[in-house]
C-alpha cells in the first residue's frame, strides 16, 4: 500500500496540533491547550470533512509549507489567511473557508495571517499523531502531546492512516470581524488596585506588547497602581484572567498558561470574546468594558449559538 | 471550612478558604478537592487547589456558576478521613555548580552554607499544592529564620531538576522555566513523567517529602 504524507518544507513561527484540548489535569500543572481560536478550528475540521474535535495544524502569523505526496485529499484553512496551492509550478491563491483537494505533489504554502494571528488547515484524514490524556494538542511547555510536545520543523512528515471518503466541495462566507473593546468580569483582586487604577483599566488603552504567545498576552500602557499587596498566595489560574504584576502592566493568561500564579487579579475576560482576543496582533489597541456576570453568560449563549449556526451551514 | 464563594470570570467557581496559609487549612482544600473529583460532576472540567482556595472551572455550554456554587455549598465532605499520604525521599546534590543562590542566600539570612543545609535537610515537608509547571510540588514550611524573598530578578532559564526555597516554601523546577527562586541544588530524580498518564507526578499534595543530600558522583551515576 502506498503512503500518504505531508512534507514540511517550512515550518513557520509557531506550527502545532491542536485539537480541543486536555481537561482535569490543572491540579498537577496542564494546563487545557488546545486550539486558541476555537471557532475557526471547528469551523475548519467541518468544511474538510473531518469529526468537529479532530487535530488541526495551527499557525501564528507565518505559517508553514507543505507538500503532499499521495493519493486526492482535501483540506481546509481557515482564519483571515493569505495562502497558495501550487499545482505543476502553477500559483493558485488559496480561498480560506471552503474545501481545497489536493493531488500528488501539490504544495500548500501558508504565506501569513493578515493583520490577525492565528489560522488553522484541517486535513480530512485521520493523522498518526500521538495523543496523551485524550488529546494530541502540543504543550511545548511540558513536552506534552503529538510531536513528542514540540513545535513542527522542517523535512519532517505528517503521515496519514486513512483519508477521509471524498465529500462534496463545502463553503461558507465568514468574515473575521476585528474587535478592540473586550469585555471583562471584575476579578477577585479587583479592590487590590487604586480608583485611579480601577479607573485607567477601564477608561484607558493598552497596546499588545511583543512578548505575547499561546502562553500569555502582555499588555504595555498606562500603570495600574496596586494599594493593597502586589503579590497574593498562588492560587489558580484561567484563560482569560487578567493578572497584574508589581510593574503594573496587566498579562492576560492564555490557553497554555501556568497553572498556578501569585499577581492580584483584576479582571477576566468573558467567555464569548476569547477566540477574537486571541486573534490580536502585537501593536493592537485594546480596551477593557466592564460586564457583570449574568451579561457574560447571555453574550456566550449566543456566541455559541452562532457557532453552531456557522457549523450547520456547512 | 469555605469562607467565601464567588465567581472567577464566567466560566470558573473561586472558594476562599482564609487568608492563612497552614496544613489545617490546605489539608481543608484538598479535602473537597478529592470529594469533588471522586462526584464526577456533570460540567465540571479542572480543578485547581491550592494553599487556601481551590478553584473549580466549568463548561459554561453544560452548567454555570449559580448551579455549581449551589452544588458546592451542599457538598457532604467527611473532614475527619484521613488524606492518603505518602512520605517520599528525594536526593539532591549541592554542589556549587548547582546551587546558583547559596552565596546570595548567606548573605541574605547571615547563616553559613553548612548550617542553611543542616536546617534544610532536617526538615519534613508537606506538599501544598502542584502546578505553574507540570508537576512542581510547593512544599513548607521552613523555620522562620530559613525564609527569603524572591530574586528581584527572576532568571530566564532555571535549569531542570533546580531545588528552590522563597518565604516559608520550596519547591523543584520539573522542567527548564523562567523562575525567581533561590536554587540551593539539583535532583536526578524524575518529579513529573510526562509518558505516563496516569501519576505523572511523583509528588502530591499531602504528601511528606524528606530531602537526602548525595555527591555529585551518586547525583552523576543516579540511575532509577
Amino acid at each position: 500500500m502506498s503512503r500518504n504524507y505531508f512534507k514540511i518544507e517550512r515550518a513557520g513561527v509557531n506550527t502545532t496540533f491542536q485539537d480541543q484540548g486536555r481537561k482535569n489535569l490543572y491540579h498537577i500543572g496542564i494546563p487545557f491547550s488546545g486550539a486558541m481560536d476555537n471557532r475557526n478550528y471547528l469551523l475548519a475540521n467541518k468544511l474538510a470533512g473531518n469529526k468537529l474535535e479532530s487535530p488541526v495544524i495551527e499557525f501564528a502569523y507565518q505559517g508553514p509549507l507543505l507538500r503532499y505526496f499521495g493519493k486526492k485529499i482535501n483540506i481546509a484553512v481557515t482564519g483571515d489567511v493569505n495562502f497558495l496551492i501550487k499545482r505543476n509550478s502553477q500559483n493558485i491563491e488559496g480561498k480560506c473557508y471552503q474545501t481545497i483537494s489536493l493531488e500528488n505533489g501539490d504544495e500548500v504554502d501558508i504565506v501569513s495571517t493578515n493583520k490577525s494571528v492565528y489560522g488553522y488547515l484541517a486535513i480530512s484524514a485521520d493523522l498518526d499523531l500521538k495523543y496523551q490524556w485524550s488529546s494530541c494538542s502540543i504543550n511545548t511547555k511540558a513536552n506534552i502531546g503529538a510531536n513528542e510536545g514540540k513545535k513542527l520543523k522542517i523535512n519532517q512528515e505528517i503521515d496519514i492512516l486513512k483519508i477521509n471518503k471524498n465529500i462534496n466541495q463545502r463553503k461558507i462566507d465568514y468574515l473575521n470581524i476585528k474587535i478592540e473593546n473586550i469585555r471583562v468580569i471584575k476579578g477577585t483582586n479587583f479592590d487590590y488596585f487604586s480608583e485611579e487604577g480601577k479607573k485607567i483599566f477601564f477608561e484607558k488603552e493598552f497596546i499588545i506588547s511583543r512578548l505575547t504567545d499561546r502562553m500569555g498576552m502582555r499588555l504595555e500602557g498606562p500603570k495600574i497602581e496596586n494599594i493593597i499587596n502586589t503579590n497574593i498566595k498562588s492560587e489558580g489560574l484561567l484563560k482569560g484572567v487578567i493578572q497584574v504584576p508589581a510593574d503594573g502592566n496587566p498579562i492576560i493568561m492564555l490557553s497554555d498558561h501556568g497553572t498556578i500564579g501569585g499577581y492580584p487579579k483584576i479582571g477576566v475576560v468573558i467567555s464569548a470574546d476569547y477566540d477574537k482576543l486571541v486573534q490580536l496582533v502585537p501593536g493592537s489597541k485594546i480596551k477593557f468594558k466592564e460586564v457583570e456576570l449574568s451579561s457574560a453568560e447571555n453574550l456566550f449563549k449566543l456566541y455559541d449559538l452562532e457557532t453552531q449556526n456557522l457549523i450547520s451551514q456547512i | 471550612m469555605i469562607k467565601n464563594i464567588s465567581n472567577l470570570g464566567d466560566a470558573a467557581v473561586y472558594c476562599d478558604f482564609g487568608k492563612d496559609v497552614n496544613r489545617e487549612i490546605n489539608t481543608q482544600v484538598i479535602k473537597y478537592f478529592k470529594t469533588i473529583q471522586n462526584k464526577n460532576i456533570e460540567g465540571i472540567n479542572n480543578l485547581t487547589p491550592s494553599y487556601n482556595k481551590l478553584i473549580i472551572s466549568f463548561d459554561l455550554k453544560k452548567t454555570n456558576y449559580k448551579t455549581i456554587k449551589k452544588l458546592i455549598e451542599n457538598l457532604d465532605i467527611n473532614i475527619h478521613k484521613d488524606l492518603q499520604s505518602k512520605k517520599k525521599e528525594i536526593p539532591i546534590c549541592c554542589d556549587e555548580s548547582f546551587a546558583l543562590d547559596i552565596k546570595r542566600l548567606e548573605e541574605k539570612l547571615k547563616i553559613d552554607r553548612e548550617k542553611i543545609y543542616e536546617n534544610f535537610f532536617k526538615k519534613n515537608f508537606f506538599c501544598y499544592m502542584t502546578g505553574f509547571i507540570a508537576g512542581m510540588p510547593f512544599l513548607g514550611d521552613l523555620d522562620i529564620d530559613m525564609r527569603v524573598e524572591r530574586l528581584e530578578t527572576p532568571r530566564v532559564k532555571v535549569p531542570k531538576g533546580s531545588v528552590g526555597i522563597t518565604e516559608q516554601f520550596a519547591n523543584i523546577y520539573t522542567f527548564e522555566s523562567p523562575g525567581g527562586w533561590n536554587i540551593i541544588g539539583n535532583t536526578p530524580k524524575k518529579i513529573f513523567d510526562n509518558s505516563k498518564e496516569i501519576g505523572p507526578n511523583l509528588i502530591n499534595p499531602g504528601d511528606t517529602i524528606i530531602f537526602k543530600n548525595i555527591t555529585k558522583k551518586q547525583y552523576k551515576d543516579y540511575n532509577e
